[in-house]
C-alpha cells in the first residue's frame, strides 16, 4: 500500500480511544485478546445494549487519532499492529514508527458515521465495559471505506506533504495578504 | 406536540420537548447553506483523494436523509443560543431546567452517546449533561417578536482547535490576519475540513472566543454587515483556501467553506482575536416559539 492509494476492508477491525489506550499503555494493564496483525480504528461508538447482553452499532464514526499521537509506536512494538484507521492524522514521530515498524494509517472521513455505520456489519465482542464508551470493540466489517493511505510503511505521509506545499505557499498567500 | 402559552406549565414542558427534538434533528439534517457549500466543493476539487472524500461526505448526508440516522457520531457539546424577543416574560431558570432536560431526555431515549464527562475524575453521568453542560446562551432582542431557540451540537474535533491571542494594538489588522492563517494551517486536518472559520475580534478575552463561537455558526454566505469587516472575510477565505490544505486535510481546493467575521468594540491596549472552527457538516437547528406557543422550525 502507498501513500494517496484507496482501499476497502473486509475483516475484523478494532475500535479503540483514549480511555482504553491508557490504561494498556499507561497503565501497564495487558490487553485482554491477542492483537498481532490487528488493525485499529479510533472510535467510541454510539451502541444499543440488546437483551442477549450484545451490543448493537447506532453510530460509528472515527475521532481525532491526533490525541492518541503518542500511543503508535508502543502498539506497534508491543502489541504488533500493522494499521491504523483514523481522522486527522498523525504526527512525523509516528510516521517514522509506521515506518520502522511496517504499519499503514489509513485515513476516513470524519464526520461520515451513517456511511461508517452501514459497513459494520456486528460487533462480535467488547472489552473494559467499564470505559463505556471507550471501550475496546471488536467490529466485524464488509467492505469498510473508502480509506486513502495516508501514511505509508515507506516514510510517505500525505500530512507532511501538505503541511510542506501550505508552508511554501505562505510567502506568497502573506503577500497577497499585505502581511508579512 | 400542541401549542402552549408562554410562561405555563404546558410551555415549559414544550420548551423540554424542542430542545430534544433538536438535539436531535440537528445531527440528522445538515442545513441547505452547507449542502450546497459541499456540492459546490465536489465541483471546484480536481484531485482524485479531494473528490473521494467529498463524495463520501454527501453519502453520508444521503444515507441520513433516507435512513435518519446521525450523520457524525460526535453527538457533541449542545450549545443553545437563546434569543428572547421584546415584551415575553420568562422564568429563564426554568428554560434552562427545560432544555437540560430536553437534551437528558433526547439521550436516553434516541438514545444518543453521551460525551460530556468531568473534566477532574472524567466521569460520565451517561446523560449528555453536566456542570455548565448544556451551555446556554440567553440574549434579548427588540428586532422579534419571538424566542429563537438555536441548537448547536458542537463537535469536539473542531472545537479543540480553538485559539485565543491577546494580541498588540501595535499589530493591527495583519497580526489578526497572520494568526488566523497560523492556526488554520497548523490545524491542518483536525478540525474536519472544509470548515466555517469563524474569527472573533475585539472584546474581552471571553467576550473574543463566544464571537468567534458566534461567527462559526452563521448560515453560509451572510457576510458582516460592515463593509470592511466583510472585505476582511473574503480575503481570509481566499488566503486559507490557497493552503492547499483541503478535505480533511489530505490536499484540495477547499480548505474554508466560509470565513465569518464577528466583532465588539475594546480596551485601548487590547487587540484580542480569536478562531472557532465549525466541522463540514455545519450543524445547526432552529425553533421559533411565538407569544401564543406555536412553533417553526428552521436552521
Amino acid at each position: 500500500m502507498r501513500a494517496g492509494d484507496s482501499v476497502y476492508f473486509t475483516g475484523t477491525i478494532w475500535g479503540i480511544r483514549d480511555a482504553t489506550y491508557i490504561r494498556i499503555f499507561d497503565g501497564k494493564v495487558p490487553p485482554p485478546v491477542d492483537l498481532h496483525g490487528a488493525v485499529f480504528l479510533h472510535v467510541a461508538p454510539n451502541v444499543r445494549k440488546l437483551p442477549n447482553g450484545k451490543y448493537e452499532p447506532m453510530t460509528v464514526g472515527t475521532t481525532t487519532s491526533m490525541r492518541m499521537d503518542r500511543f503508535t509506536e508502543p502498539s506497534l512494538r508491543e502489541c504488533g499492529i500493522r494499521g491504523i484507521i483514523g481522522k486527522g492524522g498523525l504526527s512525523d514521530a509516528s510516521s517514522a514508527a509506521l515506518t520502522s515498524l511496517g504499519a499503514v494509517y489509513l485515513a476516513i472521513v470524519g464526520g461520515a458515521a451513517s456511511v461508517e455505520t452501514e459497513q459494520v456489519e456486528a460487533i462480535e465482542n467488547v472489552y473494559f465495559e467499564d470505559l463505556m464508551p471507550e471501550c475496546l470493540w471488536e467490529f466485524r466489517v464488509r467492505d469498510f471505506g473508502p480509506l486513502t493511505v495516508a501514511m505509508d510503511a515507506h516514510g510517505a505521509s500525505i500530512y507532511r506533504d501538505v503541511a510542506n506545499v501550505a508552508q511554501e505557499r505562505l510567502a506568497s498567500i502573506y503577500a497577497k495578504l499585505g502581511i508579512k | 406536540m400542541r401549542s402552549a402559552t408562554i410562561n405555563t406549565d404546558a410551555f415549559y414542558d414544550q420548551l423540554e420537548e424542542l430542545g430534544e427534538r433538536l438535539y436531535v434533528e440537528a445531527q440528522i439534517d445538515i442545513p441547505p447553506d452547507v449542502r450546497a457549500a459541499i456540492n459546490a466543493a465536489m465541483e471546484r476539487e480536481t484531485s482524485q483523494v479531494a473528490k473521494g472524500i467529498v463524495n463520501t461526505m454527501l453519502r453520508a448526508m444521503a444515507i441520513s436523509d433516507k435512513k435518519h440516522t446521525l450523520v457524525c457520531q460526535d453527538t457533541g457539546f449542545p450549545i443553545f443560543f437563546v434569543t428572547i424577543g421584546r415584551g415575553f416574560l420568562i422564568d429563564g431558570a426554568r428554560l434552562i431546567d427545560a432544555l437540560t432536560r430536553g437534551i437528558e431526555r433526547a439521550t436516553a431515549e434516541h438514545p444518543l452517546r453521551s460525551s460530556i464527562v468531568s473534566p477532574i475524575t472524567r466521569e460520565n453521568r451517561q446523560t449528555s449533561t453536566g456542570d455548565g453542560i448544556p451551555v446556554v446562551h440567553i440574549e434579548f432582542s427588540n428586532e422579534i417578536d419571538y424566542i429563537d431557540l438555536l441548537m448547536i451540537p458542537k463537535g469536539s474535533g473542531s472545537e479543540n482547535m480553538s485559539f485565543l491571542k491577546m494580541l498588540s494594538p501595535s499589530d493591527g489588522i495583519s497580526g489578526v490576519k497572520k494568526f488566523v492563517m497560523e492556526m488554520t494551517v497548523g490545524a491542518g486536518g483536525k478540525p474536519c475540513p472544509p470548515t466555517i472559520v469563524g474569527v472573533g475580534i475585539g472584546g474581552t478575552s471571553d467576550l473574543c472566543t463566544l464571537l468567534a463561537k458566534k461567527a462559526s455558526i452563521r448560515p453560509l454566505g451572510e457576510r458582516n454587515p460592515d463593509p470592511q469587516i466583510a472585505a476582511l472575510e473574503l480575503e481570509l477565505l481566499e488566503a486559507i483556501n490557497a493552503t492547499g490544505i483541503g478535505p480533511m486535510g489530505l490536499g484540495g481546493d477547499t480548505t474554508a467553506l466560509d470565513v465569518h467575521i464577528e466583532a465588539a468594540w475594546t480596551h485601548i491596549t487590547c487587540n484580542p482575536v480569536a478562531i472557532n472552527f465549525q466541522c463540514w457538516r455545519g450543524e445547526r437547528r432552529r425553533a421559533k416559539v411565538y407569544a401564543d406557543g406555536h412553533y417553526e422550525f428552521g436552521y
